[in-house]
């Protein structure tokens, strides 16, 4: 019988079986069943796999579950709760302002890259929620789009600092 | 969302019900399916019509992340009269979806569209019919609006499609007589509707070929050396020692001939075991290397081909300037952003293989004949990957699952690792031209000559080479890649001109296939600098020379409306003297695939210092007839623009003589956000005119204003790409 560890995730706190040294991502993805982490490099190269970790940009391919401890994960599923929690919003939107303007300037093209994007972009507003064209760019250079989307993430992560009451 | 697999007649009971979340429904279903294509000559194939006035459109097209799915329901949903969010399609099926030939060449609207639009248009014709019988007025009484017919002039007098035919069948021959809206009074098509798939995309709910699951599915990977030899040389093992994974919790280590892999129920242990058994390779030092590619190339045995000849080339006896321009692109990798995956569960008399194909019938074919079932017993359905742009490995990756599963009785999922992706994709070839343009006192183009060197297509999987011993092969000689007239002078008036096409024998080499706009950015990069060149000895404006000699209208309309987005204005290349480490240029360049138009100006800064170049603004212009959605279009746009900038300053598959050693984003590096150019996107918007593509049109265009840019702002023309620090260094004489 394998022993269990939990895991504070999105909110809840989730039990899993996977063992110790299992990278959180497969942790996520086949225990879990989530679709936000994603598998993309395995070498922490390119940010598919990015989740946030008490609220700092963790890459989930390469740091196995023990390193987790009592940290509170989010992926991107749990972004609007996380929102609602920090604005302390009485129900837990469909989508978060950078959701909602990633949607508005149709940013995304296969996608696949979104997840990383949307998880170090929360990052950046959460301590930061006016920066600039070159912040963004440069907190952004360690996630790889292979659709050119570049011009629109940022063009999306711009507008969305500018929502009302801002983005996170 | 998960994806359900219904048979079509499961489908029109269910009224479309295509959300349900169950994900081994598609598993459950799959025994009971007619195997396909559905017969494209039959309504029913392409339409089906439910009882709460919703449809169905069943296409054979594949959603790369480029949005046709959304663009191809607008032009059913233009023709049936029905709003957008009355209509749906389905998943690619080789059980469901009609056969409309592989989503490449940018064909999903050329060829696509025509088809969709036709199909539409005759079932509203049989739907017309039947409501004129209902409401008892002539046809040509009736209107439609969101599916309701109403006889015109008479509120009271209608009838819903719904109605009249909800869920049962059409029993229609489909013989694409019926007449098609005019496009002056198209509601949908040519407006920048929103994409479909992009709310699910952005939530994370979205069922990527990754995330799909079967019931007792094991994980699979594959084991190779990490990065492919000569293409003939395949995989080959010497010896496997299973000892070296003892005792790691239920996994197998599968074999079938030189096609090795491990299974595991977990995930983890399988990446483990992959990465751990230790295999004796041989890894005979065939290749050239990337040292000595060209050269190699260059002395390949003669088969040649002339591509284009016209007038007489002794013409050049009379030209006032020259230009001699020798040239080199390299072999460069799809690197989709996710590697490959794909899931199989086969069995003893049929096979169901998910995967990100862009060709789920060609997929079959290969599928049956390396699995020894016949072609209907095998079934292929599409869940999209990352984007891909071209023939990455998702022939490689079902192939492997099928074995696999096959191998262990079980079902197999094989997601790639990135080594297993980068270092044994089928890469776009490496092309070496060489060109010789001449001009007149007119500043008239006079004569063009045109010798290109690369190989084709691979036309087998490194899975089947491995597994059965088949030999590497090319793809036969007419079907595979040649030089492209279109963008070899075919921008402009040319009296004499001759192209000639020299064949390199591929299984010498790396393997090859198509990559986004095939070979056309190493012929712009090499022509369209060599154009360029002419206008500066003529003492031109780049744009104006090229006015003077542009073939027709629609290169005019490109080429004028990219150089009006930027901003252009006329001088000669060179004429304003740079000054300090940093150096700024302009250049303008024209290219396209196989139809389309497309123009591009770039704007970019060099680092006289350090050899850095940095691409700062690029503004690409695409005419490709009547634009459907023109947000699709100028986000395909921004992509070709930022992936060119990409494949122009950093991409280069490496290797040595025995092997790849691009394996991963530090040894292939692509364009990062930091560095990404500013981005116009312009659309010559043509209504009249036929939908042609628009994924991949732009490119050479832009590859060949960036290059322009580059003299422009110092001076030297770059014979290579990309253009690394040290390759630009040595080009200044720096090194």
């Amino acid at each position: 019988m394998a022993e269990s560890t939990t895991l504070r995730l999105n909110g809840s706190v989730v039990s899993v079986t996977s063992t110790p040294d299992t990278p959180l991502l497969y942790v996520l993805t086949d225990e879990l069943q989530l679709q936000g982490p994603r598998f993309g490099c395995g070498l922490a190269q390119c940010g598919a796999c990015s989740v946030l970790v008490d609220g700092r940009e963790l890459r989930s391919c390469v740091t196995p579950l023990a390193a987790i401890g009592a940290g509170a994960v989010t992926t991107l599923e749990g972004l609007p709760a996380l929102l609602a929690e920090r604005r302390q919003l009485a129900q837990v939107p469909e989508f978060t302002p950078l959701q909602q303007a990633l949607i508005a300037v149709q940013a995304i093209q296969c996608g696949y890259c979104s997840n990383g994007m949307q998880i170090k972009a929360t990052e950046l507003l959460m301590q930061n929620p006016a920066p600039t064209e070159a912040v963004i760019r440069s907190a952004l250079d360690g996630h790889l789009c292979r659709c050119g989307t570049y011009p629109k993430i940022l063009e999306a992560i711009q507008r969305a600092a500018q929502a009302p009451g801002g983005a996170v | 969302m998960t994806r359900v697999t219904l048979t079509r007649r499961q489908l029109l009971q269910a009224g479309g019900t295509l959300v349900v979340s169950f994900p081994f429904l598609a598993q459950a279903q799959s025994r009971e399916a007619q195997a396909g294509p559905p017969p494209a000559d039959q309504i029913d194939s392409w339409i089906a019509i439910h009882a709460d006035n919703t449809a169905t459109v069943f296409i054979g097209f594949a959603e790369l992340g480029q949005g046709c799915s959304t663009a191809l329901l607008q032009v059913a949903a233009e023709e049936l009269d029905l709003g957008m969010d009355q209509v749906r399609s389905v998943g690619l099926d080789t059980h469901v979806t009609p056969n409309q030939g592989g989503t490449y060449s940018s064909q999903a609207m050329r060829r696509g569209g025509p088809q969709v639009q036709r199909a539409a248009a005759e079932a509203r014709q049989a739907l017309l019919a039947l409501a004129a019988e209902r409401l008892q007025l002539p046809v040509s009484r009736l209107r439609v609006e969101n599916g309701v017919v109403s006889g015109s002039g008479d509120d009271n007098a209608f009838v819903t499609y719904g109605e009249l035919i909800g869920d049962r069948r059409f029993e229609l021959a489909f013989s694409g007589t019926a007449p098609v809206k005019s496009p002056a009074s198209y509601k949908l098509v040519g407006r920048p509707l929103p994409r479909h798939d992009i709310p699910p995309k952005v939530k994370g709910s979205y069922g990527f070929m990754h995330h799909q699951r079967l019931p007792g599915m094991l994980h699979g990977r594959i084991v190779r050396p990490r990065g492919q030899g000569a293409y003939k040389d395949g995989v080959q093992i010497r010896s496997v020692d299973a000892s070296s994974i003892a005792g790691m919790p239920g996994v197998r280590v599968l074999r079938q001939g030189n096609f090795l892999g491990v299974v595991a129920p977990r995930e983890w242990d399988a990446v483990q075991a992959a990465a751990r058994l230790r295999v004796e390779w041989q890894q005979p030092a065939s290749l050239p290397g990337n040292d000595a590619l060209f050269a190699r190339m260059e002395q390949s045995p003669p088969d040649d081909r002339i591509a284009r000849e016209q007038g007489d080339l002794a013409a050049l006896a009379g030209a006032r300037v020259v230009s001699e321009f020798t040239g080199q692109g390299p072999y460069q990798a799809h690197a989709p952003f996710a590697p490959n995956c794909a899931l199989a569960d086969v069995r003893a008399d049929s096979a169901l293989v998910l995967c990100s194909t862009q060709d789920v019938y060609g997929t079959r074919g290969k599928l049956a004949a390396l699995l020894g079932l016949p072609v209907p017993a095998v079934r292929v359905q599409y869940f999209e990957g990352a984007g891909t742009f071209g023939h990455s490995c998702w022939d490689d990756a079902a192939q492997a699952a099928a074995l696999l599963s096959q191998l262990a009785s079980a079902p197999v999922r094989v997601q790639f690792m990135r080594w297993d992706e980068l270092g044994w994709d089928t890469y776009g070839p490496a092309h070496l031209g060489k060109v010789r343009v001449s001009a007149d006192a007119d500043g008239k183009l006079l004569t063009y000559e045109y010798e290109g060197w690369q190989h084709h297509w691979a036309l087998v999987e490194t899975t089947e080479q491995s597994a059965k011993g088949t030999p590497a092969a090319e793809w036969p000689a007419m079907a595979a890649q040649q030089i492209n007239p279109l963008v070899l002078g075919g921008q402009y008036r040319i009296p004499h001109l001759k192209l000639l096409n020299h064949h390199v024998p591929g299984v010498d080499y790396l393997k090859g296939a198509w990559l986004r706009s095939p070979l056309d950015l190493s012929l712009a990069f090499v022509s369209e600098q060599a154009i360029d060149d002419l206008a500066f000895q003529l003492g031109l404006d780049p744009w104006q020379f090229r006015q003077r000699n542009i073939l027709d209208e629609r290169w005019a309309g490109v080429l004028d409306a990219a150089a009006r987005a930027a901003g252009w204005q006329p001088r000669p290349a060179q004429s304003v003297a740079g000054a300090g480490p940093l150096r700024r240029g302009r250049g303008i360049g024209l290219g396209t695939h196989l139809a389309s138009w497309g123009g591009a100006v770039a704007e970019v800064e060099v680092d006289m210092g350090t050899g850095r170049v940095r691409v700062l603004h690029l503004v690409g212009a695409i005419d490709a007839g009547r634009v459907v959605n023109p947000s699709n279009v100028e986000h395909q746009i921004i992509g070709q623009l930022v992936q060119t900038a990409s494949r122009l300053l950093h991409e280069e598959v490496l290797f040595d003589t025995q092997q790849v050693t691009s394996t991963d984003w530090a040894s292939y590096p692509i364009l990062r956000f930091a560095d990404a150019p500013r981005v116009t996107p312009v659309i010559v918007q043509r209504l009249e005119e036929p939908s042609l593509g628009a994924g991949e049109e732009v490119m050479a265009a832009a590859a060949a204003a960036i290059a322009n840019a580059f003299f422009d702002a110092t001076g030297k023309r770059m014979s290579a790409y990309p253009f690394t620090p040290a390759r630009v260094l040595a080009t200044l004489g720096r090194v």
